[in-house]
């Protein structure tokens, strides 16, 4: 398996980094903040699209994601389809009983 | 694979006769070499086969007669928990990937070992420690559990038997099937030989990726679940429990999101065997080569969409039944898809006919059966009427007994030559396979009836309308395992007296015929180079 | 008797596999969380009341500090990779501690919020608890169960950490002893370094009654300090690191935030 020892070695600069995690505090500032205006309905959607932003910088940037090869991609969504696919599905009888 | 790199020009001694740092035992239970985990496997697997067989036949003497016979209801409660937890978890499941993948998935791909071959060994020792502390439980004060191999709460909360520890157990050796899984999908990406592309891969080994992923997807669901079973009994930390507002649907949902997908995990394996076996003895190449590898994929998608199937009469939602019932029907198309593709294989094919195809052969005639019974049960009306009856212990004995036990035997006698390097003697196992065949259907053909007439699972006594019934399938048991018994003895007998098997007795085309039998420590003298799709027969049909 | 020689080798690992291992790992995980996940939505959506009224008895400012203590240390585990990338070992032993530390920060902020909550006797089975409404009786045990489950995954995230840190600061060259059965293929065997071209060494001195060689693997000094099996292993500490981060982001904002 010598051919693919050096090639992964190339990394991602500490500006870069920083300023992931600005954005993540930020967001984490937004989402204590929105928590705190009343509208119900939405309160919860608001709250998990922002935890998804959040994850996905943390996930593209500090996992490296975004630098990999495909099947990395592959295997991240696999995991998210199923997590819906658990998720949606358990919700047809709790909703509807 | 070595982690340094110390290249070997010698010429290699086959893996069995290797002097490594351990001799004796150890010289296998700390080995890393893929080769030999599959065969600890192999030993540990069919122990428990055997022990959970036994506890079988007991539960069949004890329908022998009306009223107790040879166990109090406690007794029989717990025999049946301990059965199926041994079938599901220490049996099954680990199975044919276990023992067959680890085997030959590598060797099917030219690769010298699995991707973590540490990380295999570890998987072995799990399932081990998993095993050991299932049975400690017989000997603790709360005893062997009695709640089924499903432990549903909340009657896992409140039973007095030791559930915490053999929910542990299952908890580990649901690590072990993760540790598995997470390897093969890796050494399916990483270790191909030079000219192996995903479509010129055995099927066998599309089946194993195929369910390496579920394992790898649906197994975490399961340990949770158990886990909150623990946290629920030690810590009070009631989930499950109604007092404290909890919904016992919702463990049945959990675990069955991991249970369903699991059944999934036993037969998909079992195709895979399948898939090998019919070009082989029909001496031309598969028909539907990528039909067959996507319906193992498909199955496994479809299968994770079903679970609540389970759950019809449970108390769920009206519309979940009907989706759910829907979604079922989903899982017939692929493993029709499979089973239309090796009619055709075999068809014009020179078949030639050999134990192992005969086991592979029942096995789809036997999981058909299944099959049929289990669209049956899908349809939500019926299901009503035979939810947990015998009906659904027939069903389900004739498609893990019937469809995956029967590959993995027919997939043991194929590459038994390999494996050992030695030849069974063939007129004995016809005669394990009449025992078995006969006995199986006398079994389970009774059971699948009886359940039609309203005999209930679970149950250590009958009414006297179901009594004839229940002679006839202790009969049938009787069969079975004296079947099981012969097969076992004729194969043990092989491997100390068997003939010396060739480097490929039965003609197969894929790359484990083309190393010796037994193979050598690193698979290949050489790392072979791929230049064909699997099934290529040089001289095919004449 | 042992028959020392030294030869300049270089590991032959597949790093891409390891870290493929490690992202399989890692789905495990998430799934494992995820029925937690499920378990909390419908129970959600049974008690939404329920759940609001007993968020409100968590603190936001504990919580939000844990957010912000979390976030930094997948920052600062991030930085050591990169370091470690670029053969700075110093600075990558200090940003593996830190995040250790940030680790540890956590825990005790943890610790210090449930004893608040035992104290108040709001902890499972307990009478104060049990007193209350239905949903949140099962909103406090399912606090405690994810936290918990959470709380055990930073354990075992600063753990792997503090291993992957003595490892660093080990110096990088390493030995490899040689044992029957590779010891056979050795006895006139070719030894092979691949350092670009690859260079052969002919072993013909190897007696019988040699039990182990031990081979000693140098850096190539060009390469001092690039400590290319420590990346890998840092790099799958991390991505740990970093899901329990993830995990943590997605926990806050359900149990503190739905005020
Ligand atoms: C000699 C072979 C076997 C015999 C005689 C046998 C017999 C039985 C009997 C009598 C029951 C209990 C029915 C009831 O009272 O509800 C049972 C249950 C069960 N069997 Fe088998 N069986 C055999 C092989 C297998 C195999 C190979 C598997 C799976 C791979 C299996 C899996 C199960 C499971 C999961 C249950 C349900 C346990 C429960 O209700 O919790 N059995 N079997």
């Amino acid at each position: 398996m010598s051919h693919h020892s050096h090639e992964e070695i190339h990394g991602i600069g500490y500006g870069i980094l920083v300023l992931v995690w600005l954005g993540l505090v930020v967001l984490t500032g937004v989402t204590v903040v929105a928590s705190g205006v009343h509208v119900p309905a939405l309160a919860v959607v608001i709250a998990l699209l922002i935890a998804a932003t959040k994850s996905s910088l943390v996930v593209s940037y500090f996992m490296h994601l975004k630098y990999e090869s495909r099947i990395f991609h592959v295997i991240l969504l696999m995991g998210i389809v199923t997590i819906a696919i658990f998720i949606g599905l358990t919700f047809f009888d709790v909703l509807f009983r | 694979m070595a982690s340094h790199a110390i290249d070997v020009q010698n010429a290699q001694e086959n893996y069995l006769e290797v002097k490594g740092r351990w001799s004796g035992i150890l010289s296998w239970i700390f080995s890393t070499d893929h080769k030999r985990i599959g065969i600890l496997y192999l030993v540990s697997i069919a122990f428990f086969f055997i022990v959970a067989a036994t506890i079988g036949i007991f539960m069949r003497l004890e329908q022998l007669t009306m009223g107790p016979t040879l166990m109090k209801p406690e007794v029989y409660n717990r025999l049946f928990t301990l059965h199926g937890v041994i079938m599901i978890f220490l049996f099954i499941i680990p199975g044919i990937p276990a023992i067959l993948g680890n085997f030959f998935l590598p060797i099917q791909i030219g690769a010298k070992d699995v991707a973590f071959p540490r990380l295999n060994l570890l998987s072995w020792w799990l399932f081990m420690i998993g095993a050991t502390l299932a049975i400690l439980t017989l000997f603790l004060p709360g005893g062997l559990p009695d709640t089924g191999w499903t432990f549903y709460a909340p009657y896992s909360i409140r039973t007095g038997s030791e559930v915490s520890l053999a929910v542990f157990a299952a908890f580990i050796l649901g690590f072990s099937s993760i540790l598995t899984g997470l390897n093969f999908v890796t050494t399916v990406h990483r270790m191909r030989a030079p000219g192996m592309s995903f479509f010129r891969m055995p099927l066998f080994v599309w089946a194993l990726y195929a369910t390496a992923w579920i394992q790898i997807l649906a197994t975490p669901m399961v340990g949770i679940t158990l886990l909150l079973i623990i946290v629920e009994r030690l810590l009070n930390i009631g989930i499950f429990d109604p007092t404290q507002g909890g919904d016992p649907i919702l463990y049945q949902h959990l675990f069955w999101i991991y249970s369903h997908p699991a059944v999934y995990i036993m037969i998909l394996p079992g195709f895979g065997v399948i898939s090998e076996i019919i070009p082989t003895f029909s001496r031309r190449t598969i028909f539907g080569y990528k039909l067959i590898a996507f319906s193992s994929l498909s199955i496994a998608i479809f299968g994770s969409l079903v679970w609540a199937h389970h759950m019809f009469v449970s108390g769920q939602s009206d519309l979940a039944n009907i989706i759910f019932s829907f979604l079922t029907f989903f899982v017939a198309i692929p493993t029709a898809i499979k089973v239309f593709n090796w009619v055709a294989t075999l068809y014009k094919g020179s078949i030639r006919f050999e134990p192992p195809l005969l086991f592979a052969l029942s096995s789809i005639f036997l999981f058909s059966i299944g099959g049929f019974t289990g669209l049956m049960q899908a349809t939500l009306p019926i299901n009503v009427h035979i939810h947990d009856t015998y009906f659904v212990v027939g069903h389900f004995h004739y498609t893990m007994f019937g469809g995956t036990i029967w590959a993995l035997i027919a997939g043991i006698l194929y590459w038994f030559p390999k494996i050992t390097g030695k030849m069974y003697n063939k007129k004995w196992i016809y005669v394990a396979w009449a025992f078995m065949f006969i006995g199986f259907n006398t079994l389970y053909g009774t059971m699948l009836y009886m359940g039609w007439k309203g005999m209930p699972r679970r149950y250590y006594d009958h009414l006297p309308e179901f009594h004839t019934d229940h002679v006839i399938a202790t009969v049938g048991s009787w069969f079975l395992y004296t079947g099981i018994l012969i097969l076992v003895s004729t194969l043990i007998y092989a491997v100390y007296r068997g003939t010396k098997a060739d480097a490929n007795p039965w003609g197969g085309t894929t790359l484990e015929w083309k190393t010796s039998s037994p193979p050598p420590l690193e698979n290949f003298e050489k790392e072979p180079v791929v230049e064909h799709e699997p099934y290529y027969h040089e001289e095919a049909i004449r | 008797m042992k028959n020392i020689r030294e030869i300049a080798l270089e590991e032959h690992h597949d790093f891409v596999g390891a870290k493929m291992g490690m992202w399989l790992f890692l789905l495990t995980e998430l799934i494992l969380f995820t029925g937690l996940f499920i378990l909390y939505a419908m129970y959600r959506v049974r008690h939404a009341a329920e759940f609001h009224a007993a968020a409100t008895e968590l603190d936001v400012v504990i919580g939000t500090i844990n957010t912000l203590v979390l976030l930094t240390s997948s920052l600062t585990v991030a930085v050591g990779i990169e370091a470690l990338k670029r053969r700075n070992r110093k600075l990558a032993k200090w940003m593996v501690l830190l995040t250790v530390l940030f680790a540890l920060t956590f825990l005790v902020n943890k610790y210090f919020e449930w004893s608040a909550k035992i104290h108040h006797g709001i902890f499972p089975g307990a009478d104060e608890l049990l007193s209350r409404s239905q949903g949140e009786i099962i909103y406090f045990n399912l606090y405690y169960a994810m936290t918990g489950l959470h709380g055990l995954h930073v354990l075992v995230g600063m753990g792997i950490l503090l291993w992957v840190y003595f490892l660093i600061a080990r110096k990088p060259s390493e030995k490899v002893v040689v044992a029957p059965p590779n010891i056979e293929y050795l006895k006139g065997a070719q030894l092979i370094a691949s350092k670009g071209e690859q260079e052969r060494w002919v072993i013909d001195e190897i007696k019988d009654d040699v039990v182990e060689v031990e081979v000693v693997i140098k850096k190539d000094p060009k390469k001092a300090g690039v400590d290319i099996p420590n990346i890998i292993k840092l790099e799958n500490a991390g991505l740990y690191w970093h899901l329990v981060d993830i995990i943590w982001i997605f926990l806050f904002p359900l149990f503190y935030l739905i005020t």
